[in-house]
């Protein structure tokens, strides 16, 4: 009897995980299906949702009226860019407040957390004007340094919890064998997080890359990175759908593959600390 | 060299004085252990030697040098970790050449070296495996190896066989007792088994509450505990204390006996008791004797060989006069 409940249960849990992730893909769904409509089919009412012509006009006519490599370029570099820079920062703080904690290094990972919970827009227009000051707007060196800045919180947090799973009798034992501060976190402490600092590198690689706030703001031409490239494409009217679907499409592809094929990592990343 | 001095070296943690200043001298090849009931420092004290942890006032000199500052990595010594501490990410041979690398040894040299101690520790079947893919015992044997490799002044043992089993427990302390007397380096040891210090040691050094109770060699400790601390501490199963009226009769505050320093029989003797339990061991049996006197009391009592008692017996103890420790008010030996 109990046996069987718990097949009830299982496919009833089964069923409600495949309910509430199609609803979550449902518009990532649709966007992609509309893109392969006519901007009339688009539109049309009732929606159509399988039963039309496929066309890749929207892509060609997209592809044809701006240059999609060199948005991809700039979201390549935004991204990469600051999630290496922010991890080789981040590394070395993680590591004293895992390994040498003082009293204040529980306030002092909350304070940094807390920025975290700043309205990006309260300080949109100091860092603008800085920007302009220092002649740097449209530039993507800029945005590597901002973005970095803003996602170092969550890479320090990230890289914290996984430090401390670390024992500290092995950064001990690196220090007696005649490691200096250098070689242990080089050849102990690195190898050891690998796959932590994996899951962090990739995280902070999708928040960057999507991160539509700052690089709209603060972008026009040059460095416009792909989210740019998608809002180039709305219209507030609401026309051109298809052909905003089709820019949308090509703006995540790259993300979506990326996290198709380190799912495994990301789930690691996403659920670290929470379960033990 | 190996000397190790340690003087006037205080630890406090914020508030807290883990050390009050101490003075304790380690001679070149020594095999010293500190050992102590848990809390007491022991693993503290060594941390200081080792450098891992500052300490809060004094002076630690090696060989004659001012090392109080020096980090550890420059003091020349290893240390072999309780729970081994070895490189997950790294080989057996990788684990073992790390020192050398650290100190831009030639490969040449770095090799013949690691090859020499997976020899000595039989670890040469081993050697390209990962720590994760090794027993207990083998793990112990590679932070070993990690350490003689270098060919440090001194070794740190911070109760290395504690996470072993009890066999071999036993195998590593010879193990590691012989590779103490084919090396001829200063060894200190900590560890709260008092049989592992009594059997490994050259000398002794008791703390409780990071304080030193005393120095000596493991029969010294035995044979004239400086106080009751020490004299309940050192010896299994641990020494019978008697206060008042028998206390008096030697002119004590307290005398203390140990177990195998009783004979027993089943007629006649100085004390009348109940056996309580009697433990057959075959080459031993302990036996806890409730004393008619003070039945709430245990006695206990350790016969060679086999002894027929059981639960209820009525048995009679004699002390070997000449065993009989002595102590004052304030618990110090007397003569």
């Amino acid at each position: 009897m109990a046996r069987a409940v718990t097949t009830q249960r299982k496919a009833l849990n089964t069923t409600l995980a495949w309910i509430i992730g199609l609803l979550i893909f449902f518009p990532i769904l649709w966007t992609i299906l509309t893109s392969f409509k006519t901007e009339a089919e688009a539109i049309a009412n009732p929606p159509v949702f399988l039963f039309f012509d496929w066309t890749l006009e929207n892509y060609a006519v997209v592809q044809e009226r701006s240059n999609y490599m060199r948005f991809l370029w700039n979201s390549v570099i935004i991204a990469g860019g600051s999630t290496i820079l922010g991890v080789l920062i981040a590394v070395p703080a993680a590591w004293s407040m895992a390994f040498v904690p003082s009293r204040r290094t529980k306030d002092i990972l909350l304070w940094m957390l807390s920025t975290k919970m700043l309205p990006a827009v309260g300080v949109l227009y100091p860092i603008y004007l800085l920007c302009i000051q220092l002649g740097v707007l449209d530039n993507r060196l800029a945005l590597v340094v901002i973005l970095m800045l803003i996602n170092l919180p969550i890479i320090v947090w990230m890289l914290y919890t996984y430090f401390r799973e670390i024992p500290g009798e092995i950064l001990e034992a690196a220090r007696m064998d005649g490691a200096g501060l250098k070689e242990e976190i080089l050849y102990v402490l690195t190898p050891m997080a690998i796959p932590g600092i994996a899951s962090t590198l990739l995280l902070n690689f999708i928040l960057a890359w999507n991160e539509a706030f700052w690089t709209l703001n603060l972008t026009s031409v040059d460095a416009a990175p792909l989210t740019a490239f998608i809002a180039s494409y709305s219209s507030p009217e609401g026309l051109f759908f298809a052909k905003l679907s089709a820019a949308s499409t090509m703006a995540i592809a790259p993300i979506l593959i990326l996290g198709w094929f380190s799912q495994k990592q990301l789930v690691r990343g996403l659920t670290f600390g929470a379960v033990k | 060299m190996g000397r190790i001095t340690l003087d006037k070296v205080q630890k406090a943690f914020g508030e807290v004085e883990v050390i009050p200043p101490l003075d304790l001298t380690i001679e070149d090849g020594e095999f010293v252990v500190f050992v102590g009931p848990s809390g007491c420092g022991k693993s503290t004290l060594l941390r200081l030697i080792a450098g891992l942890e500052d300490v809060t006032g004094g002076q630690i000199r090696i060989d004659g040098n001012d090392a109080t500052s020096v980090p550890p990595a420059k003091r020349g010594l290893a240390m072999v970790f309780q729970s081994y501490a070895l490189y997950p990410h790294m080989s057996v041979r990788k684990n073992i050449a790390f020192p050398l690398r650290m100190a831009k040894m030639e490969q040449a040299e770095q090799d013949r070296r690691v090859q020499a101690a997976a020899d000595v520790l039989n670890l040469s079947d081993y050697i390209d495996r990962r720590p994760g893919q090794l027993s207990g015992g083998q793990r112990q044997r590679v932070a070993i190896g990690r350490a003689i490799v270098r060919e440090p002044s001194a070794f740190l043992f911070d109760e290395p066989l504690s996470n072993l089993d009890a066999a071999l427990r036993h195998g590593m302390r010879l193990e590691i007792s012989e590779l103490h007397k084919r090396l001829d380096t200063t060894m200190i040891y900590v560890t709260h088994d008092q049989v592992e210090a009594m059997t490994m040691a050259d000398k002794i050094v008791v703390l409780q509450a990071g304080v030193i109770e005393q120095v000596g060699s493991p029969l010294e400790l035995y044979k004239t505990p400086r106080n009751l601390f020490v004299a309940g501490f050192i010896g299994s199963p641990k020494m019978n204390f008697f206060d008042g009226a028998e206390a008096a009769k030697h002119d004590a505050h307290t005398i203390g006996i140990r177990p195998e320093h009783l004979t027993v029989s089943t007629t006649e003797g100085m004390w009348k008791g109940t056996v309580g339990v009697a433990e057959h061991l075959g080459s031993d049996t302990f036996m806890h004797i409730h004393p008619e006197a003070n039945p709430s009391e245990t006695i206990t009592v350790r016969v060679g060989g086999e002894f027929s008692a059981t639960h209820g017996d009525t048995v009679f103890l004699t002390p070997a006069s000449d065993n009989i420790h002595r102590f004052d008010a304030d618990g110090m030996r007397m003569g």
